[in-house]
């Protein structure tokens, strides 16, 4: 047995034209060339796609779950970057 | 991370869970329901892949161009959902070929169902109706599975499902409005199948231990016996449509529990299939081991070519 396993690449599509790439899954292939090919044939066979990027996961760093409520807090409590948080005379259009 | 003791950890886990919110791979989590986790969902995968054998096995003989069209794109399905589920294997921390590798040794389990023998072509309709139609039945409660990366499989993996079920009938449809013996072979493939099929759903609830646990942390959402019965209910009407009996004396309608009524399942057959004692197991469980070791080469050879191509690069 080989103990040399192929790196584990994600994968992202673009279902159409116009939307963002988005994450599906992950796959194994031993360079990029293959992982485009098999991405095609495991995430696409019915249309889902007209773009594939694959990353091998070892380039994807993540934030910490457990860090997240420190990471997010200073989003959360900036409720004046809504647009709900002021208040205009009733009568007001488009606006 | 911050210092919280395991109960703390596993408390708020719990409510995490009862809120319903999805856990992701890099979230904490009881080492339980991790292992339950990889277990379960390797096991699924093996049973995708070696579900393609039976079925495989037809490919060059279907009847016509368009089965043969048909039945090649339903096992490549089949492929694909085991390599989703592999990855979300993976998501856990899990070793892909160390899962494989216990699958060839045994120690893995897969469904049932596969070590029965494809032996006519009604067989390949009625895997599709009954064997894919019980698999819908357990997918589709996966869908809304606590664990991410298994819900979003199942979600996916749900939406190519429902060709398989429905190629297969289909094909019975064919078969059980053609000559008589056309429509003997499909009640005799459903003779082998029914029982076998009503076995995929697992023991009984009160001889299946780990259920409670598994629904405390929404993994399962309906009991084995809960989703079998909603899968006799929903087949007894199409395999009236078909003309087919089903094989079990006691089976009726009852009009107070709103459910059908059956016989009770033959458990011994159900643990010495599962004990590797079934027609094919060790039939299955070579092909699988011969697959990836004499394709070991062309692993190798692509990993050797790749290395070679990216020194090329940085020369
Ligand atoms: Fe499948
Ligand atoms: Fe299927």
């Amino acid at each position: 047995m080989s103990n040399r396993e192929w790196p584990l690449w994600e994968v992202f599509i673009r279902s159409k034209q116009g939307l963002n790439h988005k994450h599906v899954g992950s796959l194994r292939a031993p360079d990029a060339t293959l992982a485009l090919e098999n991405a095609r044939d495991v995430y696409t066979r019915r249309s889902e796609g007209i773009s594939i990027w694959v990353v091998e996961s070892n380039y994807v760093h993540a934030s910490d779950p457990s860090d997240s409520d420190s990471m997010f807090e200073p989003s959360d409590t900036k409720v004046y970057r809504h647009p709900t948080f002021y208040e205009v005379p009733d009568g007001i259009k488009h606006m | 991370m911050k210092t919280m003791d395991l109960q703390e950890l596993e408390k708020r886990f719990q409510e995490k869970i009862d809120k319903e919110i999805k856990i992701e791979p890099n979230d904490w989590m009881p080492d339980e329901y991790r292992k339950t986790l990889i277990r379960q969902i390797s096991q699924h995968a093996h049973s995708e892949i070696v579900g393609m054998l039976p079925e495989g096995n037809w490919i060059t003989r279907a009847p016509n161009l368009r089965r043969k069209a048909v039945l090649l794109a339903k096992v490549q399905d089949e492929a694909g959902h085991g390599l989703y589920l592999y990855s979300s294997v993976e998501t856990l921390g899990a070793d892909r070929e160390a899962t494989i590798d216990d699958l060839h040794s045994g120690k893995a389990k897969y469904s049932s169902i596969f070590n029965y023998p494809a032996v006519t072509w009604a067989d390949i309709g009625t895997i599709g109706w009954l064997v894919d139609g019980a698999a819908i039945m357990n997918q589709v409660a996966l869908c809304r599975c606590s664990y991410g990366p298994y819900a979003r499989g199942m979600v996916k993996i749900c939406k190519e499902e429902s060709f398989h079920q429905r190629q297969g009938f289909e094909s019975l449809v064919t078969l059980c409005n053609g000559t008589p013996t056309q429509k003997a072979m499909a009640q005799d493939a459903m003779n082998r199948f029914w029982w076998p099929a009503l076995m995929m759903f697992g023991p009984s609830d009160d001889e299946s231990p780990n259920s409670a646990q598994s629904m405390k942390w929404k993994i399962k959402r309906f009991s084995n016996d809960e989703l079998r019965q909603s899968f006799v209910d929903a087949t007894v009407p199409q395999a009236e449509i078909l003309g087919l009996t089903i094989p079990d004396p006691n089976l009726k309608w009852n009009e107070e529990t709103g459910h059908y009524d059956f016989s009770p399942i033959n458990w011994d057959e159900f643990w010495q299939v599962v004990n590797g004692n079934g027609p094919c197991n060790k039939e299955r469980i070579e092909a699988r081991t011969k697959a990836k070791e004499e394709g070991m080469w062309v692993r190798e050879a692509a990993m050797a070519y790749a290395e070679k191509r990216a020194l090329k690069k940085t020369a």
